[in-house]
């Protein structure tokens, strides 16, 4: 194997685990853009998507298309439910009182979770299987599947954002939620429908985490969830582009800085990396900057 | 009052000092009996281990006295449970030594036979452990390489590194010029059977790769890009068995043909990733269930039940170097109990060579640790197939 065609491979791998840092980044930057709100159960939504598959495939042996399709839908309806349950209630409380009910039903999900399905992990069997050999380079379908999908959900998102009237009411609300009260647009439903295309996506993630890693276990959620929060960060939170820039930029490190044998310093990297950027712009890549009025 | 109380105060003293009494009266050793203490947590949370531990050396015990015993005397087992408590195996190691016992076996896990071995290397009592793995049980300090010893102390399992070793040298028995190891950095048992690994493939002329990753890590693909691009033809990866599954399907995914290897922990590990991926990989085990069918019918025949896991041959070869050791002691006409007696088995023991068990063929090192053979197994179908001892 070449040097080129080593770089290229690991250009590769992290490409495609930074599309799952970009699919769960979109959820993260949607939700945060409309409300405010850090949703830190968003990791465990996944995680719960993931054990979806994993029931739909080995306990009820249905085809992986349908166990993807439930997945989807368990994970929209999982994060509508959260939102009306957990956070609704909280809409006019002070914000720090809604983030930390965020991290209180980021808990409940995981060890509700280690109750219900165990704490060990659960091997799902994979469902693309193969790759194709260009030169030196292996490319696996999974790979090019996970690139694709993702790539395919921005431009979704983006439509669905910028083209529809949906996405009107949603940007709306995010510029400023009294007026668009006011012009008739229903808040509850315009940040219900939010929370579930964020968690749709999500359940997408889940998807694509299990063809990539073939395991499920309860705190699955945690760290994938804090990466593609840094991931919406460094990419400027509240924009959709910036999502997939952040996840990309921190698949690619972390790959890059394992190459390069300091594998065990990988997170240290990232986190670093993080910081750096937030000091030289602190909204973030492709942040908008917002002048606070006083 | 106060007088009452005194007075059952006294009473109770004298008796137990009486009770005390009697239990050295025990210590008459010219009988023809020779005490064997066994120490093993019968009940408590691992009890699995010691009733393992246990039911194994009584086994061979009983067989022993069946043939007719040691220089025509039984062998009296002189059992304690020490529920898994360092302060209960210090404890039953006092009641029996106060009963008489001439050596000992165990105890079962590595916090209790340390608390034993501390006690019996004041005594000079002979002492074998079936299962503890730490390297602190026969060496003092084990980070120190001029530490003293337990000359006292042997152990039937071998350590953690040891299977690095044995792995390497298997590897190197498959015509493997190249290899990788893969492990958690944060993790003292992947590492210290990693870093043997790697150590003896330098020994043996085979070129070997490390990669690490941290603890939690799900994402492998990197370190296995590295590997694939090292042309290495085996994979040690003596991690968790999440972390094997992970590995494993990272691994062919990014199509890698190359075989795997691991250590002990691998036991299981058809249940984290597809049979095809896993097909053809090796590990260790300090026993193979199906590898001794005379040893697991007789077990199965005394119990009831067949032996799960290797600790019951564990114990049962714990018990069968013990014996070997006291025969020759009895052998040079020593009195049973007497110093002198502990040290010829101690020698004995020490000079062990060549000699058959359940689980290899036993001889000790420097350290005491057991150089023997693993039983060495390979996933087919999704099956754990006992391939050889080596």
């Amino acid at each position: 194997m070449s040097l080129i065609s080593q770089i290229i491979s690991q250009l590769v791998n992290g490409l495609q685990s930074g599309s799952i840092y970009a699919l769960v980044a979109l959820g993260y930057s949607m939700v945060y853009g409309i409300i405010l709100l850090l949703n830190f159960a968003h990791g465990d939504i996944i995680m719960i998507g993931a054990y979806v598959v994993f029931y739909a495939m080995t306990s009820f042996s249905l085809p992986p298309l349908v166990a993807v399709l439930l997945a989807v839908i368990a994970c929209t309806l999982l994060g509508a439910l959260i939102e009306k349950v957990a956070y609704t209630p909280l809409r006019s409380a002070p914000r720090l009182s809604l983030l930390i009910t965020a991290i209180g039903v980021s808990f409940l999900l995981e060890n509700g979770a280690q109750l219900v399905f165990g704490a060990g992990a659960k091997n799902v069997p994979s469902f693309i299987d193969g790759g194709v050999q260009i030169g030196d380079v292996y490319l696996s379908y999974v790979s090019v599947v996970t690139i694709l999908v993702s790539v395919a959900s921005m431009v979704v998102l983006t439509f669905l954002v910028q083209k529809t009237k949906l996405g009107k009411a949603m940007r709306a609300v995010s510029e400023d939620m009294g007026a668009a009260q006011l012009m008739g647009i229903s808040l509850n439903r315009t940040i219900s429908f939010t929370f579930a295309v964020g968690s749709a996506l999500a359940g997408i993630g889940s998807v694509l985490y299990i063809c990539a890693y073939g395991q499920a276990s309860p705190t699955m959620g945690s760290m994938l969830g804090l990466k593609a929060f840094v991931a919406a960060v460094l990419g400027g939170i509240g924009s959709i582009p910036g999502a997939m820039i952040g996840g990309f930029v921190i698949g690619l490190l972390e790959a890059l800085v394992t190459a390069v044998g300091l594998s065990t310093w990988k997170d240290g990297v990232v986190f670093a990396v993080l910081i750096v950027v937030l000091l030289v712009k602190p909204t973030g890549i492709l942040g908008r900057q917002i002048t606070e009025k006083v | 009052m106060k007088k009452i109380v005194c007075f059952v105060l006294a009473a109770a003293m004298a008796l137990s000092l009486a009770a005390c009494g009697n239990g050295s009266e025990g210590n008459a050793s010219g009988g023809d009996t020779i005490k064997v203490g066994i120490i093993a947590n019968t009940s408590g949370d691992s009890s699995q281990y010691g009733i393992a531990v246990s039911q194994g050396a009584k086994l061979y015990i009983k067989q022993l006295n069946e043939e007719g015993g040691i220089n025509g005397k039984q062998i009296e087992v002189v059992e304690y449970d020490d529920k898994g408590a360092t302060a209960d195996a210090v404890n039953a190691y006092e009641r029996m030594k106060s009963d008489g016992v001439t050596a000992v076996i165990g105890a079962v896990l590595t916090n209790t036979t340390l608390a034993v071995a501390d006690k019996t290397y004041e005594d000079n009592m002979p002492q074998v452990t079936a299962s503890a793995t730490a390297a602190s049980v026969t060496v003092l300090d084990p980070t120190d390489p001029s530490s003293d010893i337990r000359t006292n102390v042997f152990r039937a399992c071998f350590i953690d590194p040891f299977q690095g070793e044995k792995m390497a040298e298997y590897a190197q028995k498959l015509g493997a010029t190249k290899c990788a190891v893969l492990y958690d950095s944060g993790n003292d048992y992947a590492k210290g059977v990693g870093d043997a690994f790697a150590a003896k493939c330098e020994e043996l002329g085979i070129e070997c790769t490390i990669e690490g990753y941290a603890t939690g890590d799900k994402d492998f693909k990197a370190q296995l890009t590295n590997i694939k691009a090292s042309g290495a033809e085996y994979i040690m990866c003596p991690n968790y068995l999440e972390d094997v599954g992970l590995i494993v399907t990272q691994a062919r995914q990014q199509g890698i043909t190359a075989g795997f290897l691991g250590g002990d922990g691998w036991s299981g590990v058809s249940a984290y990733a597809s049979a095809e991926d896993l097909e053809g990989s090796y590990f260790c085990s300090g026993y193979a269930l199906g590898s001794n069918a005379e040893f697991e019918e007789a077990y199965a025949a005394e119990y009831g039940e067949a032996p799960k896991q290797m600790f019951e041959a564990l114990g049962y070869d714990a018990a069968l170097l013990m014996c070997n050791a006291i025969k020759s002691a009895e052998e040079q006409g020593l009195e049973a109990g007497s110093d002198e007696y502990k040290q010829a088995v101690i020698d004995a023991m020490k000079a062990t060579n060549g000699l058959e068990g359940v689980t290899g063929t036993f001889s000790f090192d420097d350290q005491n640790n057991p150089i023997k053979s693993a039983s060495i197994l390979q996933i087919q179908g999704g099956e754990e197939v006992f391939v050889e001892n080596f």
